[in-house]
């Protein structure tokens, strides 16, 4: 579905990403796993539409996407969870979840998305009134996913959904990351949290110094004794 | 109490109702797309000038007159973000503060040079009410009702609309509304529009109770932007409120001293509360 060919991107004259290349398959959940400061917000960030390229190839179904800004890539079917979720902290939950539909095509259905993101997050419904900024941090994530599925995007982005969380909380995530898989939707996701990550994709790359280094299934990548050392503490 | 004081506390009232319609114009642009339209009174007296144009000199029924000249204003709200502020939008803020500084001396002199510096008006006096021994002028009752459906009307826009919620969302954290689709150009050109559409609207009820001459913006400017600094710049509803409270500092103010003396204590009273409160009286 998403196809990345020798990509290059940064910021200004601080390149970040060197030829990085990278498939997601329809259907499937891929994982990008590495250190910090490794590229793997900036990769997000390329791929939606934030951080333009310098150089490279990037497909959505085979028609060429680079260089969309990140509103054209909403409309291409691509919604990105950004680090720290970035909720809007003095709308309300509700506000935060319609803002998702904007486009004219989600508007549309906002009903429905609306229903359909309460069904699989129920407690966002009990707090709909209420500010973001005030909500739990898990919560806080569930309200960012759920305003990302507002515009019934096919490739879902995921950019550290663990980070700050407590230890409970990130297995909830996980669990909501399972749920997301099983209503249909791809998914590429990006952790620092490797052992947990790699019990939920298929597939993962190993993104280091703006490289990728390693590529394979998520079963290669639990068994590969470099990732065990240095990811997995084993 | 004093029927006289109570007079001026109502019309304190009813003064603070247009700069409260003008603050929230000016707080919008200034929350969403982060810069201050200095020339943002300027806007007011271009509109009043073509209802004055349009009504005294042409003869085009005064409600027309006023229906152009909204739209009018709106257009010239998109001009200024085309032309002064999408341009230099990247650049330090000063530089947006001195482009839009300079627009205002450009509108004062082009005012000026087509209808020179005479006062002008339209020769429309609504009648001054009595109730109960209290003096009320009509115009500045209508000016009040008229604002406050205004503002009534924004806050509707803003709650209930997607491009509304959008323009909120937007102040919270610019950089990434885009990954809800939102094209941030398009919703600073929305909201320039509705910046003009307040300053039209305020040049139609302005212009039922003042003359209008080139230089009106400096007579209700400077008092704008107090209004807007003591409320929290970019906080709509500090600078609503403010709006009131400035005006009834003016209004009291004028009624136990005189109307000069009372903009001293306004100003005065700005000062003291910039020390005490330096982000704005209603700041987190």
């Amino acid at each position: 579905m998403l196809s990345l060919a020798a990509i290059s991107a940064g910021y200004g004259t601080f390149q970040v990403l060197f030829d990085v290349s990278l498939e997601v398959p329809r259907g499937e959940a891929v994982g990008v796993i590495g250190p910090n400061g490794a590229g793997k917000t900036t990769l997000m960030r390329v791929i939606s539409g934030l951080v333009q390229l310098y150089a490279g190839a990037m497909r959505l179904d085979g028609r060429s996407v680079g260089g969309l800004p990140a509103h054209r890539m909403v409309e291409q079917g691509i919604a990105h969870v950004p680090e720290n979720r970035r909720l809007f902290p003095r709308l309300t939950v509700e506000d935060n979840l319609r803002i998702g539909a904007y486009l004219p095509r989600a508007r549309r259905q906002c009903t429905e998305q609306l229903d359909r993101v309460y069904k699989l997050f129920p407690r966002l419904k009990d707090r709909r009134e209420q500010l973001a900024g005030t909500l739990s941090g898990g919560e806080q994530q569930m309200c960012a996913i759920g305003r990302a599925l507002m515009s019934e995007p096919k490739l879902l982005l995921m950019d550290e959904p663990s980070a700050g969380l407590a230890p409970l909380v990130v297995a909830q995530v996980f669990d909501l990351v399972h749920r997301i898989r099983a209503e249909g939707l791809t998914v590429l996701i990006v952790e620092q949290n490797v052992q947990q990550v790699l019990d939920v994709v298929d597939r993962a790359y190993l993104l280091e110094v703006g490289r990728i280094k390693l590529a394979g299934t998520a079963a290669e990548l639990k068994g590969n004794d470099f990732i065990r050392k240095s990811y997995m503490g084993l | 109490m004093d029927i006289y004081l109570l007079e001026a506390i109502i019309n304190g009232v009813l003064l603070g109702g247009v700069l409260a319609l003008l603050a929230l114009g000016l707080n919008l642009i200034f929350g969403v797309i982060d810069v201050v339209w200095i020339a943002y009174a300027d806007l007011v007296m271009c509109g009043m000038y073509l209802i004055y144009y349009l009504n005294a000199e042409l003869g085009w029924p005064l409600l027309l007159a006023c229906a152009v000249a909204i739209a009018w204003v709106v257009a010239l709200g998109v001009l200024v973000h085309i032309l002064i502020i999408a341009p230099i939008l990247g650049s330090a803020p000063i530089n947006q503060l001195l482009a839009t500084g300079g627009l205002l001396f450009f509108l004062q002199s082009f005012a000026t040079l087509l209808f020179g510096t005479d006062f002008r008006n339209i020769g429309v006096r609504l009648p001054i009410l009595e109730v109960g021994g209290i003096y009320i002028s009509s115009a500045r009752l209508l000016a009040f009702g008229v604002a406050g459906a205004g503002a009534v009307a924004l806050y509707f826009f803003l709650r209930r609309t997607f491009v509304g919620t959008a323009i909120r969302a937007i102040a919270q954290d610019r950089d990434i509304v885009g990954l809800m689709g939102v094209d941030q150009r398009h919703i600073y050109l929305v909201t320039s529009a509705i910046g003009g559409a307040l300053a039209g609207l305020a040049a139609c009820l302005l212009i039922l109770q003042y003359d209008v001459h080139p230089f009106i913006g400096n007579t209700f400017g400077p008092l704008l932007f107090m209004i807007c600094v003591l409320g929290g710049l970019g906080d709509m509803i500090g600078g609503f409120v403010a709006a009131f409270v400035m005006s009834q500092i003016i209004a009291i103010g004028g009624y136990y001293f005189s109307t000069e003396l009372s903009y001293v204590f306004a100003f005065t009273f700005f000062i003291v509360l910039m020390f005490v409160r330096p982000r704005g009286v209603f700041s987190r």
